[in-house]
C-alpha cells in the first residue's frame, strides 16, 4: 500500500499521522494531569509542570472528599436520578416516536409540528422557572426526572428509525389481532436494540451532567447532586464542611483545596470514562442513523 | 373515502372516525402531548411578564399591566442590554469563524488516514470531551490553565512568555471560551462531515486517479465538493443560532472580572433576573432573544427550501 503511494503523499500520511498524536495528547493530557494531582502529596501539587503520574503518591485527598457527607447525598440522588429518570424517558420517548413514525396517524404533521416547535421557541427562562415551581417542584427530587423527560432530538431519531422498519413487519401481527401498543412491544422494539442503546446512553449522560436545573430548583442541602457538588468546589469555591474536614496543622498538610477538588473531578468523571470505551459505538451510532437518513 | 372526506360535515366525522380507529396511537402519543404542554407551551403563559410589573403577591395573573415599559428601559436606559446583546454577537461570530471549520478539517484528515484501528483509537478519543458537562470542564481547565500552576503557562513561560491567567483577564477570555469549546465540540462535529465523506462514490477516485489526478487535487475536485451541501447546511444552522452564545459554558467559566466582554444576554437573564429578582425585565429580554431567533429560524428554512432541499417543517 505504501509503495503506491507518491512521495508527497507519503509525507501527508505521514503529517497526518504526527497531528492526530498531537491532537490525542491535547485530548488525553488533562484527565491525566488532574488524576495525578488527586493522588498527590501537597508539595507535588503545588510544583508547575508536567503531571504524568504522582511521583508522591497520596490517597489522602480522596479520604478527605469522600468523609464530606455532601458527596454521598450526592451520589445517592445522581444515581436516583440517573437510573429512574433514563428508565422513564426511553420509556415515554419510545411511546411517543411510534405513532409519530406512522403515516396513518391522523394529524400527524401537526402532531410533529407541536413538537418540533418547541425546539425552536420557548417562554425563556423566568417563565419557565415561575412554572416549574408553581407546579410544586421546588426542592422535589422529582424536578430532576420530570422537566427534562423528553429529548425533541433523541425522539426525532427514534422516529426516524421505526419509520426505516418495513410495515409487513407489522401486519401479520395485526392480523393476529394486536393493537398498536402489542406491535410497539413485542415487534418493534426487538428490532430497535442499537437506537434504544444510542438513546439510553444520551439520556443517562445528560442526567448524570445536568446541573442547571439542580442549581436553580433546589436548596434543600440533601438533596443535591454531584455535578452542583462539584461547582461549588470549583465555581463558587465553597464547602464549609470540607473546609472543616481539610482544617489541618499549619506544615503538617495533607491535602490541599487543589487535590481535594482534583479527586471529586475524577470521582464524578470516572463513570463515563469508564463506560465510554465499551460503548463508545453505541454513544455514536444515532447521530449516523439521523444524519444518513436526511 | 376520500372524496366523502371532502365535504364538511363528513370530513369531521371521517376524522373522529380516524382517531378513533388509531386509538391505541393516541393512548402512546398521550403523555408526550401532555409534557410538552405543560412543559413548553405551559411558560408561554407566563411571558405576558414582559409587559406586566410582577409582583410576587399577587402572582402573574395579579400584577398590573404596564405595557412596552420594560422594552423601553431595555433598550433606551443605561441598563447594559447592548453591552450583553454586543458580547452575545462578538462571541457567537468567534465561535462561527473558528469553531466551524475546525471539525471540517479535522473530518478531512481523518477521512485521509489509511491506518484503521489508529483512525478509530484517536476519533474514540476526540469524542469523550462531548459527553463531559462544562461544570466537570471548568474544574479540568481551571487546572490546567493555572496561571501559576498550569502546565499551559508552564510551556509559555519555559518558551520565554509571560504567564496569561486566560480565565481571568478580558483579553484572553473569549480567546479561551473559543478555544475550550472547540476542544470540547471538534471531535464530535467531525461525525456528520465523515458520515457524508464515506457516502462519497469510491469510482469518482478512481476515476481521478486514472486520470493522474494525486490525493491534493482529488480532494480539491471530489471530496470538498461533495460534503458541501452538508457544510453549508450546518452553516445556516450556526447562524441561525447565533443568539446562543453558548450559556453552560459561560456560567462555569466566568467570574466578575470577565463580565464585561463575557455577559450574554442568557447569562444576564439568569444573573439580573433570577440573582436579582428583576423577573419582568429579564422576561422581556427573553422574549426579545427568542423572537429573533425563531425569526433567524424561519429565515433559514426559508433559504434551505429556496436552494431546493427538504426543509425543517
Amino acid at each position: 500500500m505504501f509503495s503506491r503511494m507518491t512521495n508527497g503523499e507519503k509525507w501527508f500520511q505521514i503529517f497526518a499521522v504526527l497531528f492526530m498524536i498531537g491532537i490525542s495528547i491535547l485530548f488525553v493530557y488533562p484527565f491525566l494531569h488532574v488524576l495525578a494531582i488527586s493522588l498527590s502529596t501537597p508539595a507535588e501539587a503545588i510544583r508547575a509542570g508536567v503531571h504524568l503520574y504522582p511521583q508522591e503518591f497520596s490517597f489522602e485527598a480522596y479520604r478527605k472528599a469522600v468523609a464530606s457527607s455532601q458527596i454521598w447525598y450526592g451520589f445517592r440522588n445522581t444515581i436516583f436520578r440517573t437510573v429512574v429518570g433514563t428508565a422513564l424517558s426511553v420509556f415515554v420517548m419510545v411511546m411517543a416516536a411510534y405513532p409519530l413514525s406512522k403515516k396513518y396517524l391522523p394529524d400527524r404533521r401537526f402532531f410533529t409540528l407541536f413538537i418540533v416547535f418547541t425546539m425552536f421557541f420557548s417562554g425563556g427562562l423566568i417563565p419557565t422557572y415561575l412554572l416549574v415551581k408553581g407546579l410544586g417542584l421546588y426542592d422535589s427530587l422529582w424536578v430532576y426526572i420530570i422537566p427534562s423527560m423528553f429529548s425533541t432530538f433523541s425522539l426525532l431519531i427514534l422516529r426516524n428509525f421505526f419509520i426505516g422498519i418495513p410495515q409487513e413487519l407489522e401486519d401479520s401481527a395485526r392480523m393476529d389481532g394486536a393493537n398498536d401498543i402489542r406491535i410497539l412491544f413485542s415487534v418493534v422494539l426487538p428490532l430497535s436494540a442499537p437506537i434504544i442503546a444510542t438513546i439510553t446512553l444520551w439520556a443517562a449522560v445528560s442526567y448524570w451532567n445536568e446541573w442547571f436545573q439542580a442549581l436553580i430548583y433546589v436548596q434543600d442541602q440533601t438533596k443535591i447532586v454531584l455535578q452542583i457538588y462539584l461547582r461549588r468546589l470549583v465555581v463558587e469555591n465553597q464547602d464549609m464542611e470540607l473546609r472543616m474536614l481539610m482544617s489541618q496543622q499549619p506544615g503538617q498538610e495533607t491535602v490541599t483545596p487543589e487535590t481535594v477538588k482534583a479527586a471529586v473531578l475524577m470521582i464524578i468523571t470516572a463513570p463515563i470514562i469508564i463506560v465510554y470505551p465499551f460503548l463508545q459505538k453505541y454513544f455514536v451510532n444515532g447521530v449516523m442513523i439521523g444524519s444518513l437518513k436526511e | 373515502m376520500a372524496s366523502l372526506a371532502r365535504s364538511g360535515k363528513l370530513h369531521a366525522e371521517s376524522r373522529w372516525k380516524r382517531y378513533k380507529k388509531h386509538k391505541y396511537l393516541f393512548v402512546l402519543l398521550l403523555p408526550a402531548l401532555f409534557w410538552y404542554s405543560v412543559f413548553h407551551y405551559g411558560p408561554l403563559y407566563g411571558v405576558q411578564l414582559a409587559f406586566k410589573d410582577f409582583r410576587v403577591l399577587e402572582g402573574i395573573n395579579g400584577s398590573p399591566w404596564v405595557g412596552w415599559k420594560h422594552f423601553e428601559t431595555m433598550f433606551t436606559s443605561t441598563s447594559q442590554f447592548w453591552r450583553v446583546f454586543r458580547n452575545t454577537i462578538v462571541i457567537s461570530l468567534y465561535h462561527i469563524i473558528f469553531g466551524f471549520p475546525a471539525p471540517i478539517i479535522l473530518a478531512l484528515i481523518f477521512n485521509e488516514i489509511r491506518g484503521k484501528i489508529f483512525k478509530r483509537v484517536t476519533q474514540s478519543i476526540s469524542y469523550l470531551p462531548h459527553f463531559l458537562s462544562w461544570v466537570i470542564l471548568a474544574g479540568l481547565f481551571g487546572t490546567i490553565l493555572s496561571p501559576s500552576t498550569g502546565i499551559v503557562n508552564y510551556i509559555l513561560t519555559a518558551l520565554g512568555f509571560d504567564s496569561i491567567y486566560f480565565l481571568g483577564d478580558p483579553h484572553y477570555f473569549r480567546f479561551t471560551l473559543v478555544a475550550t469549546s472547540i476542544w470540547k465540540e471538534i471531535g464530535w462535529g467531525t461525525i456528520i462531515y465523515l458520515a457524508a465523506l464515506a457516502s462519497v462514490n469510491p469510482n469518482l477516485y478512481e476515476a481521478a486517479g486514472i486520470d493522474g489526478a494525486g490525493r491534493w487535487k482529488q480532494t480539491l475536485h471530489i471530496t470538498l465538493p461533495s460534503i458541501l451541501p452538508v457544510v453549508s447546511i450546518m452553516f445556516i444552522f450556526k447562524i441561525s443560532g447565533i443568539l446562543d452564545a453558548g450559556f453552560d459554558q459561560i456560567l462555569n467559566l466566568y467570574h466578575p472580572a470577565v463580565y464585561g466582554v463575557a455577559d450574554i444576554l442568557d447569562t444576564y437573564v439568569f444573573r439580573v433576573g433570577l440573582s436579582q429578582m428583576q423577573y419582568s425585565l429579564t422576561t422581556a429580554v427573553g422574549l426579545f432573544k427568542n423572537v429573533i431567533a425563531l425569526l433567524m429560524v424561519l429565515g433559514t428554512d426559508y433559504v434551505i427550501k429556496k436552494s431546493g432541499q427538504e426543509g425543517l417543517f
